[in-house]
């Protein structure tokens, strides 16, 4: 005789159930896989070195327009460095902008944020009050005057946007710790005495990361567009350093003549953004239902 | 009321003073002391630092030089531009309204577009135009715009060439400041075309700016519609026979508006930021462009008052926006 077992699904197999039911998301999914692939072979994929000048090809267009040339196959900018070259490049300053932000600023918001929730008082009120304050001002006039004080480089634009997005996550956590501390598990786990450190960060925890794991995949998108605005209003990576936004501020005069130098950067910045919001709504609709819109 | 009123005025009281606190020490954490930064490259002499020192109260405790900012703030004095020598709130106040005409345009053309878009996706829910406009509405909340805008000046100004590429007004005609709106400014001025002239230049930088409040509220009426959509009321309306459109734009899309007009309220600090990008392509000359210029000249004077400034409103704004919301809404005013 044998036994129709029943297993519940796991929680990933359920969780993967939902998510890969939105085809949006797969999409953002797979295209957020093939840019990391970009990242990691980008020496071997890269045509060209970045950095590289054909000084008889400036300004060429990509290989579908007239004057075109299979070696530069998106063109080449103003000073004959190739196009798709430094494209595939830049998106390992926009990937690692993106991971190191989120990272950071996903560590110390969720210390502090559950360590509001669980303290309350006087920290609580302090920390609230500091995370109110830089949400007041927009996050790219807080990002300009924090890269305005630390000087304008990449990884202090980086910082700058740690700085910015660091409330959000802050907020989230102190409101889910605060609805998570009520509940019977955390209260029956402190009755039999654990530690604070504990029914902080091992009992409530866990069950406060579906919220922060989807603000954490918007987050990445926030931060690679707003690195991209640092890097175009010059705040952020200097020259020659092929970041996506720096590019486009160099190609800013070239609006009239070459369409491509100002085109290409910017499909590059918005699919990535895309796939990462795509990703992140369907997170969202798969880990907690609650949340969607 | 009145004791809902003082409590949300209470509430902005230390967000405000943690404001001033930032904006404070964002002087004082620039490496290199407040004198060198002033002096530039040309460098000072340690009779003339003392002096300056001094004057600026830099050689008083770091507590007594915060009540003194403090009190000066307190008399509208946000301090002098390092580089013009003119006071921060009056050039605050002359670049303005150049920000505030782009905005609220930004603000029009998003709502007047986002607004229908949403109702009719929630309407035909699952329909290919649900779909667009979801799609639209994503991809538009994604959008890097300062790419963006330069993709249309591209389109709309290089290649059709309808639209001017940057300025506010053409450099043919000269308008006298009355209002600080160009708008307004030049159809009371004589001069003939100048008022078609400065539509012109307005169109682009407000869809540019328009576009990412354009992707939040179509998204947002979207949701909010359809939740609206299930409820019991409408199910009623229906039942009693009305037509369709009474149903959706006199049931359904008034309950639908609340949260919609709070995410509009949400949009001003999205709209400030879109500012510094939209006017520094279009050569805009507002309050954007003002401070990124600021910054790069290093005249930090103007960037610490200009951040204080704007965070001021904002929070200002905000407490607008609730104390309106808890007089439409008397379930937030006496929720304690």
């Amino acid at each position: 005789m044998t036994t129709a077992t029943m297993q519940p699904p796991t929680p990933f197999r359920e969780f993967w159930g939902y998510f890969s039911q939105n085809k949006g998301a797969l999409i953002g999914f797979f295209y957020i896989l093939f840019i990391m692939f970009v990242v990691v072979f980008a020496d071997l994929i890269a045509p060209h070195h970045p950095y590289e000048q054909f000084r008889q090809s400036l300004l060429l267009p990509p290989i579908w327009l007239e004057g075109g040339s299979w070696s530069h196959i998106l063109g080449t900018d103003d000073i004959g460095r190739d196009i798709l070259s430094r494209l595939i490049h830049g998106s390992r300053y926009s990937m690692l902008a993106g991971a190191m932000v989120v990272t950071i600023s996903l560590f110390i918001g969720i210390t502090l944020g559950v360590l509001a929730g669980y303290l309350r008082g006087a920290f609580e009120t302090l920390i609230m009050r500091i995370a109110d304050v830089m949400l007041a001002v927009p996050s790219l006039l807080l990002a300009i005057a924090v890269v305005a004080v630390l000087g304008p480089s990449l990884l202090n634009a980086t910082l700058a946007i740690v700085v910015v997005s660091m409330p959000h996550y802050i907020r989230l956590a102190r409101a889910s710790t605060i609805a998570e501390m009520s509940k019977d598990y955390v209260i029956s786990s402190r009755v039999s005495g654990a530690s604070a450190f504990r029914i902080m960060f091992i009992t409530v925890l866990p069950n406060c990361l579906a919220p922060l794991i989807v603000q954490a995949t918007l987050g990445f998108s926030n931060a690679i567009l707003d690195m991209a605005a640092l890097g175009f209003v010059g705040l952020g990576a200097q020259a020659p350093i092929p970041e996506w936004g720096s590019m486009l501020a160099d190609a800013r005069q070239f609006v009239q003549s070459a369409w491509w130098v100002v085109t290409f950067p910017g499909v590059a910045i918005l699919t990535t953004v895309l796939a990462f919001n795509l990703m992140g709504d369907g997170l969202r609709d798969a880990l907690d239902p609650k949340l969607k819109q | 009321m009145i004791a809902f009123i003082l409590r949300r005025v209470g509430m902005i009281i230390p967000t405000f003073i943690g404001i001033t606190l930032l904006t404070f020490s964002l002087i004082h954490m620039i490496p290199g002391d407040p004198i060198t930064v002033m002096a530039g490259e040309r460098g000072v002499s340690d009779v003339r630092r003392a002096e300056l020192e001094a004057q600026f109260g830099l050689d008083k405790p770091l507590y007594q030089q915060y009540l003194t900012y403090i009190g000066n703030i307190a008399q509208g004095d946000f301090g002098k531009s390092l580089i013009t020598k003119e006071p921060v709130l009056d050039e605050f106040i002359t670049l303005f309204p150049a920000t505030m005409e782009l905005s609220l345009f930004a603000a029009i053309f998003a709502i007047a577009i986002g607004l229908p878009l949403g109702i009719i996706a929630a309407v035909r829910r699952g329909s290919v135009f649900d779909h667009s406009v979801m799609t639209i509405s994503l991809t538009g909340y994604s959008m890097p715009i300062f790419w963006w805008g330069l993709l249309l000046i591209i389109l709309f100004s290089v290649i059709l060439g309808w639209t001017p590429v940057s300025g506010r007004i053409s450099a043919l005609y000269w308008v006298d400041t009355v209002t600080g709106f160009m708008l307004i400014d030049a159809w009371i001025s004589d001069e003939e075309g100048a008022f078609t002239s400065a539509v012109q230049h307005l169109i682009l930088p407000s869809i540019v700016l328009g576009t990412i409040p354009l992707a939040v509220i179509a998204r947002m009426t979207r949701s909010s519609m359809l939740e609206v959509l299930g409820e019991d009321f409408i199910r009623t309306a229906r039942a009693k026979g009305l037509s369709p459109i009474k149903v959706i734009m006199k049931h359904a899309l008034r309950n639908a508006l609340i949260p919609v007009v709070t995410v509009i309220g949400l949009q001003i600090g999205i709209l400030l930021s879109g500012a510094i990008l939209t006017e520094t392509i279009f050569a805009w000359p507002g309050i954007g462009r003002w401070l990124l210029e600021s910054i790069h000249r290093r005249d930090y004077q103007v960037v610490q008052g200009g951040i204080l400034i704007i965070a001021t409103m904002i929070i200002l704004i905000n407490l607008l926006v609730d104390v309106l919301y808890g007089v439409i809404n008397p379930r937030i005013r006496h929720a304690s």
